[in-house]
């Protein structure tokens, strides 16, 4: 069973020619088939975990560790990390011109699965991933994110996430900038795949609205760059009511260890 | 990193559309055109035909101290049969009837030539062979005249290909007669020392069809100046051109398509990438709807792919209109990078690094390269792509 650890991961990053700590020592697991679940204010750092997972190079890692399955994950590039088996589904897809949707898709499941997909068979995969996520086939030729609504950045950030079938999937504020229509679509996606048991889901985001249809397993608090509260479904509930301002106070407090799973 | 943004540093998109009386793409030349080196003033390098041009790497081409020696350009025609291939002096009346040097550089090319290679297909003759035009460069200074003279009805595909080291100042004359179709393929694919710069004059005949495909890879400096005027109605001209701007080299395209005549069309579709410290890719395209042009259709676009830091794109669109009884004037332009953030996206798909940068420049060209519609060229061009992005991760 796959399984995604995080140790104590401290994380900088350079702005105005200074460097300021991001992260301080976040702790997590997160197994297959489980969905986890991370809330936090704006600037809490939970984005940062987010691209600090996947490798994004403004980032400096600077203490702690991450494994996938007992492999080195911050020893791996960018593109070895989604091969391992890690997805992020971002919350700003940047636009590519001059590649369209359908070679994007084929040379990024080529390289994850380790082999071209056979076409007959992959043309039918991707137009059902399509339909089940109400995109029109015209989609696939235009090219990847540019001139996309929000709801169609989403939508292909989902559609990645069926057909590459990642182990772990980073779920970046997915929901943010979606109206209840693309959420539910959206969120249906992501169910589809977590039915499978096969990914471990780490879904981020600033509003509980997305846990209405996506029942996580664990609901972690993330505040000035850790965890610091962790607890089930119900947890979400508390936030939807008291709102976070009770995690504020709590800057500049040791509450390492506050972590389950 | 750098944040994601669309328009690079050194870039600059200018654009006009100049409903005129009276020509300003002809008024905005330092001097009228002329075949006499001497009516054209040395230029100084604020002219605007010469703003973006480094003249000081010209290697005297445009200030009349570049002199032929002996081993500039070796020049070979291979035709098939019933073409004539003929080497004349001056007086050759089909010289310089496609058009007139517009600045001093094409007026030295034209005082300073030694032969003109004439190249004529004679009329209703459909060749199914490409005629090729070998010009490779022995490391001297030449001055050069090639004419390509298509009779009516025939129907010709002509590539010519520049490799070599040479500094080389041309006039290229395309005559099409009526109902004829030419097709030609200018690669510029030159060591890294070499200088080119050069005039390309196509005069469309009536109901004739000229395809340019401009393919710009190697040199120092290249400078070429396409234009096109029409003899007659129902022409039809294709201006497409590629090239892919490496560290350090200058590559300047310079379209001018003059509607002089009623019901004639253009389309002008020039696409380039950029790598590298000082690479700088410059394309000024005018187009000239006369007031007599009614019924013209025109279309031109410029996109620019910007690899790396450091590069610098000059793009400036101009479309100049004498007559609103037109089908469609318009024009684009745009410059655009790859940047990290973009590379981040591919490789987090699991993209590796030089696959990622050869999918969006593959991708970039691929509807260009598909438009010249000549198998064996575009297997070409994608293989020289490949060698250049290879060149560039090593």
């Amino acid at each position: 069973m796959a399984t995604l650890e995080i140790r104590d991961l401290h994380v900088t990053v350079e702005a105005d020619n200074a460097t300021k700590e991001i992260l301080k020592g976040v702790d997590l697991t997160v197994k297959q088939g489980e969905t986890h679940a991370i809330m936090g204010p704006n600037g809490s750092g939970k984005s940062t975990l987010a691209y600090s997972l996947a490798g994004h190079p403004k980032y400096t890692i600077t203490g702690g560790t991450v494994t996938l399955d007992g492999e080195d994950v911050l020893e791996m590039s960018v593109d070895e990390r989604a091969r391992a088996g890690l997805f992020l589904a971002m919350q700003y897809p940047v636009e590519v011109p001059g590649v369209s949707v359908s070679n994007f898709l084929r040379t990024s499941a080529t390289a994850i699965r380790g082999e071209a997909p056979k076409l007959r068979t992959w043309v039918k995969e991707v137009r059902e991933a399509m339909e089940r996520l109400n995109m029109d086939p015209a989609f696939a030729e235009r090219n990847v994110n540019e001139g996309f609504s929000g709801g169609e950045k989403k939508r292909h950030e989902i559609l990645q996430l069926e057909l590459l079938k990642p182990k772990m999937a980073i779920l970046d504020e997915t929901d943010s900038g979606l109206d209840v229509d693309a959420l539910r679509v959206v969120s249906e996606g992501v169910n589809r795949v977590r039915e499978t048991g096969e990914v471990g889901t780490l879904l981020i985001t600033h509003y509980t609205r997305i846990l209405r249809y996506i029942k996580p397993d664990f609901v972690h608090v993330f505040s000035a760059g850790r965890i610091v509260e962790s607890g089930g479904a119900e947890l979400a509930d508390k936030l939807e009511n008291e709102g976070y301002e009770a995690y504020a106070k709590l800057d500049g407090v040791d509450t390492k260890g506050g972590v389950s799973a | 990193m750098a944040e994601a943004q669309n328009i690079p540093v050194g870039s600059t998109t200018a654009g006009s559309i100049a409903v005129a009386a009276e020509s300003t793409v002809a008024t905005r030349m330092s001097a009228p055109p002329s075949f006499d080196v001497a009516d054209f003033p040395v230029p100084h390098g604020r002219e605007e035909e010469w703003r973006f041009t480094p003249l000081e790497r010209l290697r005297g081409l445009h200030d009349g101290t570049a002199v032929a020696t002996g081993n500039g350009v070796k020049v070979e025609v291979k035709a098939p049969e019933g073409v004539t291939v003929e080497a004349v002096g001056r007086d050759d009346a089909r010289l310089g009837k496609a058009g007139t040097p517009v600045d001093r550089v094409a007026a030295q090319a034209y005082s300073a030539f030694e032969k003109a290679g004439v190249v004529t297909v004679p009329k209703e003759t459909v060749l199914t062979e490409p005629i090729r035009i070998s010009v490779h460069g022995e490391g001297g200074t030449a001055f050069g005249h090639q004419v390509i003279e298509l009779g009516a009805f025939a129907e010709a595909v002509v590539v010519i290909d520049h490799t070599g080291d040479a500094v080389l100042a041309a006039n290229v004359d395309y005559l099409l007669g009526d109902g004829a179709k030419l097709t030609v393929v200018s690669v510029q694919d030159w060591d890294e020392k070499a200088v080119h710069v050069a005039q390309h004059n196509a005069l469309v005949g009536r109901d004739a069809s000229f395809k340019s495909v401009v393919v710009t890879f190697g040199g120092d400096v290249v400078r070429l100046h396409p234009r096109v005027r029409y003899a007659g109605p129902g022409g039809e001209a294709e201006l497409f051109g590629l090239y892919f701007t490496d560290q350090g080299q200058h590559q300047e395209h310079r379209l001018l398509v003059d509607h002089n005549v009623p019901h004639c069309k253009s389309n002008v579709v020039y696409k380039g990438a950029l790598q590298g410290e000082d690479a700088h890719a410059v394309w000024i395209g005018d187009v000239l709807i006369e007031a007599k042009a009614e019924g013209t259709d025109t279309y031109e676009m410029n996109r620019n792919l910007v690899l790396t830091d450091g590069a610098r794109v000059d793009s400036v669109p101009n479309l100049e209109i004498e007559t609103g009884e037109i089908v469609g004037a318009g024009h684009a332009s745009a410059t655009g990078r790859f940047d990290d953030e973009q590379l981040f996206y591919l490789m987090a798909r699991g993209i590796p690094e030089h696959e990622a940068r050869r999918l969006v420049v593959r991708g970039f060209f691929a509807e260009l390269v598909q438009q010249i519609g000549l198998p064996d060229i575009e297997e070409r061009l994608i293989a020289k792509i490949e060698e250049e992005l290879e060149a560039a991760v090593a």
